[in-house]
């Protein structure tokens, strides 16, 4: 009996290759498309539905679309697809609004400034940060202020009345974000603190703007604030926009944020204090870091759904991209059949660019941040 | 229990000297409870300088929060805890105070994830003390060598085994250069073969004379290395004597009957 137990291995096994059918294009295709009978039918049926789809929409998007045109004549054909060259004859307006053509390059000026502060900010392992941090957070309000408002240093003035399209959102949105991250995490840190006051001022705070939708807040302070204000007082109404959508999203940021700070160990908070870490230390150094970090799709989540937001504006007045688009897309001239889709398709797609970018960033940051620790 | 013989030990006491005249620690009529319930109850200790103490006990006996008062993760409601000549009162400041002289090392290691091996270790120093960062680096590698994974340094904490960590964990916190180590069962979160490997630089730290206090289920540690053993149970301090005294001679009945239960 005891020879069929006992057993010892002489050599140890080599190790081998797998087998073919595991590697390659085959074994990626026999693993992905043809693993059994369902998983061989849903690849068939979506190749199905690709072929149906797929030539449809080019012909629309491209085969049959009209791409230069003076107006509209070549877009009323019959089998004409998306009317790009009325797009692209709007172009400027769904930009940059009202603002005069003469002006254009002073908002080109700052969103190119603004997007070369961004990259290097956002761009890892680059030097002098601190300095294109100042430049970002302190410097590039007061220059776009000068530059967009005008009215100092010889500019003729451009009141914001006059701003619109990609520019009004782009400034909403990352005012937004810019003011809603570091607020949104004093307030979770305020909801979580001993002190009461502090606490219930976080909470009442929160808990009232995130309980109301963004349109009445927006209605409110562009309707209802000036009767409060003392009579001749105006406040400029992007400025009241900008104020009302920035504590909004701060409400939300601060859920998202505390979220993570409660999904670290205690045993975190109890070494930074062991050490003799203050509070403002602790957090700085320990706890904020690694909370944020596990909550990057929650915040970006917030991001893109406060960008997307930003076209709700257009009911108080002011024209967004998407309502630089509206505003035309009965316009006369370019009367077609296709004349408003391709309008919202444009506007569609330049917001997608944007919010899939922001995706796309924090996947990559998520994975650069993991340092292998699993909780 | 433990699979850590006495026999693995060996222990330099040449430096081992505990001081007649200064005190470590002084907790006199201590009492603290969790809400209603009274977890420990009129605790008096004396630690003198150089003192290795080992703190024993049936789980829930209130030997964790004990040492968690000293550098007051936990608050005390009565009673008096002075250490290193500092009183711990709600103020703030002598809390950071007492929190710098104090090492803690705890059960599961809490190094701080986000960071390297070198940056868990010099960031206290740099931090809290003002160290220039070459210098931090300096000591952290000196102690990083002492717990002999210098070649670390430059990973982060999730890639190392538990006992590795836990090493790391005991070098971060001497790069303070406490006065006093507390250790929070720092040996119960390991794998066996890791366990020695932990003890083995708590029995050099125990060398140079340092002031300890551990919380541990290692009864070979405690046996060769403390100077005394507290056994506690029902927050309360039951029974205390000198290594040797305690394990073969134990007085009280709880204590005969957990001594009996753990050694085999």
């Amino acid at each position: 009996m005891s020879n069929d137990i006992a057993y010892v291995r002489k050599e140890m096994a080599p190790d081998m290759p797998p087998p073919v059918t595991q590697t390659g294009i085959m074994g990626w295709m026999r693993k992905n498309l043809f693993l059994d009978i369902p998983n061989s039918l849903m690849t068939i049926l979506a190749l199905a539905f690709l072929v149906w789809t797929v030539p449809t929409l080019f012909n629309f998007l491209i085969g049959n679309a009209v791409f230069v045109a003076e107006d509209g004549t070549l877009c009323r054909a019959p089998e004409a697809g998306a009317c790009w060259a009325y797009v692209i004859d709007r172009f400027d307006f769904y930009i940059y609004g009202f603002y005069p053509d003469s002006e254009y390059w002073r908002p080109n000026l700052v969103f190119i400034v603004a997007a070369l502060l961004i990259t290097h900010l956002l761009w890892p392992d680059l030097p002098y940060k601190g300095i294109s941090a100042i430049a970002f957070f302190v410097g590039l309000p007061i220059l776009a202020v000068i530059l967009l408002n005008g009215g100092s240093f010889g500019l003729p003035e451009v009141t914001t009345e006059k701003w619109g399209g990609l520019m009004v959102t782009l400034i909403i949105a990352s005012v937004g974000i810019v003011v809603s991250l570091p607020l949104g995490v004093v307030l979770a840190l305020g909801r979580r603190s001993h002190m009461p006051f502090v606490k219930y001022v976080s909470i009442a705070f929160i808990e009232l703007w995130r309980a109301v939708p963004l349109i009445t807040v927006l209605f409110m302070a562009s309707v209802m604030l000036p009767l409060f204000l003392p009579e001749g007082t105006t406040i400029d109404k992007i400025l009241r926009a900008l104020v009302g959508v920035a504590l909004f999203q701060t409400a939300y940021m601060a859920e998202v944020v505390r979220g993570g700070l409660q999904a670290l160990p205690k045993g975190q908070y109890e070494a930074a204090n062991a050490l003799g870490l203050n509070y403002f230390k602790s957090m700085y150094l320990i706890i904020l870091p690694q909370a944020l970090k596990h909550v990057i799709p929650g915040i970006v989540n917030s991001f893109i759904s406060l960008f997307k937001d930003t076209s709700l504006v257009s009911i108080v007045g002011l024209f967004d991209l998407l309502g630089t688009v509206q505003a035309t897309s009965a316009l006369v001239e370019w009367k077609a059949p296709h004349q408003a889709t391709t309008g919202y398709l444009f506007a569609a797609s330049i917001f997608w660019i944007f919010c899939f970018g922001m995706s796309r960033y924090s996947m990559y940051m998520e994975r650069r941040l993991d340092t292998g620790h699993k909780e | 229990m433990s699979e850590v013989k006495e026999e693995d030990i060996s222990v330099d006491r040449s430096k081992m000297t505990v001081s007649e005249t200064d005190v470590a620690i002084e907790i006199t009529d201590m009492n603290k409870w969790f809400g209603d319930f009274h977890v420990l109850k009129d605790i008096n200790l004396k630690v003198m300088k150089g003192e290795r103490i080992v703190i024993a006990g049936p789980s829930g006996s209130g030997k964790s929060t004990l040492i968690r008062c000293i550098n007051r993760l936990e608050e005390h409601q009565q009673g008096h805890i002075i250490v290193d000549g500092i009183e711990l009162t709600s103020d703030l400041k002598r809390i950071d105070e007492v929190r710098r002289e104090v090492g803690m090392v705890f059960q599961h290691f809490n190094l701080f994830p986000h960071l390297t091996i070198m940056e868990n270790c010099t960031l206290a120093p740099m931090w809290v003390r003002g160290i220039p960062k070459a210098e931090a680096e300096e000591t952290a590698m000196h102690y990083l060598e002492r717990v002999k994974i210098p070649e670390q340094a430059q990973k982060y904490p999730g890639q190392l085994s538990g006992g590795q960590q836990q090493r790391v964990a005991i070098a971060r916190s001497l790069c303070m250069n406490p006065n006093i180590m507390l250790f929070d069962e720092p040996t119960s979160a390991l794998d066996p073969e890791m366990i020695k490997e932990v003890l083995d630089v708590m029995v050099n730290l125990a060398e140079t004379g340092m002031t300890m206090l551990c919380v541990t289920h290692e009864m070979g540690f405690a046996r060769q290395v403390a100077n005394r053993v507290i056994f506690m149970d029902q927050g309360q301090i039951i029974e205390q004597n000198e290594p040797d005294a305690f394990f073969d001679n134990p007085q009280h009945e709880r204590t005969k009957l957990f001594l009996s239960q753990i050694l085999h």
